[in-house]
């Protein structure tokens, strides 16, 4: 099949996995009553379609996120995680739930979003010039600090049940979110995904080194630039929301890549698409899993994603050997 | 038709790399740098490419700044082949080649004149053989034929290429000097960081030889490959003679004793 036809494909699968994430639960809600007038149209309306519009996004940025800084660094280890926006968006939003702030109206998502800015702004400082090693490095500072920040806020909670909220939060999931809130999101992470989707070519030059993207006219400065706003614009929008789901951002591209081969131009929107319906279906299946609670998408990607991520690390051995 | 460095200069730091270097390249010529390891070879080839900026001096492409051209006219001109053969993801070699389009290139997708010019590298490479193969599959010496059919396929007057031969059989040299000599004969400029002095011998039209960041000796093969200067610069006893054919061949006899 060709490129054309396997990104229809995706794009079917996308849909479909969206339309799923709208019916899929402990209560069946069908096309027909979508509209009706009663309990059904009204999980449908509140709960359902933010969540589902929800995972097609968060899912869509980080396989797209992925796959750019992947193909940056030009290593496959890496994952959107790698800047340390997702654990500074995460601070925040800790700090939102610990101050009360998530109780007002966009409190938390301006402390998340507010916070994930802030390193952003940070990691242009610290890396300015470094390349690609000062910017895993300066991602790096930030995820240890951000990460030592957010255990510290969790230790001073007043009581047992703030830092149940808290940790609950951390781990990210997609329930419960108002339509607002996302909207909220949206503008962060179109503008985010925009950007990173014009990187194509200059991450395709980076296949030659940097000397040869550079002789072939492409400026590594401003890509870098690129980069850390659309990654942290999108990623920081995602947690902002959803606190911090995993392995989506590292997963996704391998998957893409053995089917669309590797040159990174070519598996960035399919990433985008791969997230959306990986994150889709495992949202929807987390629903219909039986029992009173519900597994947290986070840690569902987490427990799911590293055995595969295993046995994908062995098959490349394989190959390598 | 020229690149030009006046009275260049470039440090790391503290450190100076090069100095005070003057020197004229042709179009129609190759030009070889040679010197012994970190005499500053590199530096020079990055800054004609554009990748440097001198702290002194300057780099000109017929009058105008390198430094100061958009890195995309003047990635049309100047085209680099960088040390180390560098391919980060397994591409196919036709994929690779393609990228050398990339200045060219306007919006989404390859033009006629894209393909064209994608084609003419490839077979003036002898690479379209394995066009769908990936890179990483490749042989030591088909890569190195593939990433030069890179630099081809930007169709810029200048190729400037940073040790192309290292790490190649000798008869995979052969074939990159060939492919670049015959690049001359066309009209274009060559410039080609070259570490064995035989092969710079034989193939070079004009030699530019460092030392410690200053141009020691330019000039012609035999002016420059003098027995006095070998022994200055590389602490080798060599000399240059004319072999049965005719042929200008170096010879060289061992370290010069102190």
């Amino acid at each position: 099949m060709n490129v054309r036809g396997l990104t229809s494909l995706l794009l079917l699968l996308t849909v479909a996995a969206f339309l799923l994430s709208l019916m899929a639960g402990k209560v069946w809600i069908w096309p027909n009553s979508w509209a009706a007038d009663n309990a059904d149209g009204w999980i449908f309306l509140e709960l359902r379609l933010p969540r589902a519009v929800l995972g097609l996004c968060i899912g869509a940025v980080l396989g797209l996120s992925g796959a750019v800084m992947q193909g940056y660094l030009r290593n496959p280890l890496a994952d959107p995680t790698v800047l340390g926006v997702s654990a500074s968006a995460a601070f925040g939003g800790v700090v939102a739930i610990y101050l009360g702030l998530n109780l007002l109206p966009f409190g938390l998502f301006a402390c998340a979003m507010l916070s994930a800015g802030f390193s952003i702004l940070l990691l242009l400082v610290i890396s300015r010039g470094g390349g690609p090693v000062g910017f895993i490095l300066g991602g790096m500072v930030l995820s240890t600090l951000a990460g030592a920040l957010t255990a510290f806020v969790i230790s001073i909670a007043p009581n047992p049940f703030a830092a149940n909220e808290i940790i609950n939060w951390l781990m990210g999931a997609l329930t419960d979110r108002l339509m607002a809130d996302v909207g909220t999101a949206l503008p962060f992470m179109a503008l985010g995904v925009a950007l990173l989707l014009s990187t194509g070519r200059a991450l395709d030059a980076l296949t030659l080194g940097e000397n040869g993207a550079k002789s072939l006219g492409i400026n590594l400065f401003r890509l870098q630039w690129i980069i850390v706003l659309g990654v942290g614009l999108a990623v920081g929008a995602s947690v902002a929301v959803s606190g911090v789901v995993g392995f989506v951002g590292l997963i996704v591209p391998h998957l893409i890549r053995a089917i669309y081969g590797e040159q990174p131009s070519q598996i960035l929107l399919p990433s985008a698409l791969g997230g959306a319906i990986l994150t889709l279906t495992a949202d929807s299946l987390l629903r219909l899993v039986p029992g009173p609670g519900e597994v947290r998408l986070g840690i569902a990607m987490a427990v799911l994603g590293a055995p595969f991520f295993l046995l994908l690390l062995l098959r490349y051995r394989k190959g390598a050997a | 038709m020229t690149l030009t460095v006046r009275n260049l200069g470039f440090s790391y730091g503290q450190r100076r790399i090069l100095d005070a270097i003057d020197a004229t390249f042709e179009a129609g010529k190759l030009t070889v740098i040679l010197g012994p390891n970190g005499a500053g070879k590199s530096t020079l080839l990055a800054c004609l490419a554009g990748l440097l900026k001198p702290d002194a001096g300057t780099a000109s492409l017929h009058d105008a700044d390198i430094t100061r051209m958009a890195p995309t006219a003047r990635a049309r001109q100047i085209g680099l082949l960088p040390q180390g053969a560098e391919t980060h993801w397994a591409i196919p070699s036709m994929a690779l080649v393609a990228l050398g389009r990339i200045p060219h290139m306007r919006g989404a997708g390859t033009s006629t004149d894209d393909r064209r010019a994608i084609s003419a590298a490839m077979s003036a490479t002898a690479t379209e053989g394995f066009a769908y193969r990936p890179v990483t599959q490749l042989s030591g010496g088909e890569r190195a034929r593939v990433l030069l059919a890179r630099v081809l396929a930007g169709e810029p007057s200048w190729i400037l290429a940073d040790e192309p031969l290292a790490n190649l059989d000798p008869g995979f040299q052969l074939d990159i000097l060939n492919l670049l000599r015959r690049q001359v004969e066309a009209g274009k400029g060559v410039v080609a960081v070259l570490h064995d002095l035989a092969y710079a011998v034989r193939f070079a039209d004009h030699l530019l030889l460092l030392h410690e960041g200053r141009l020691f000796a330019q000039g012609s093969v035999e002016n420059v490959i003098t027995p006095a200067n070998l022994a200055h610069v590389y602490g080798i006893d060599a000399n240059l003679f004319k072999d049965e054919e005719g042929a200008v061949q170096l010879c060289i006899k061992g370290k010069v004793r102190s």
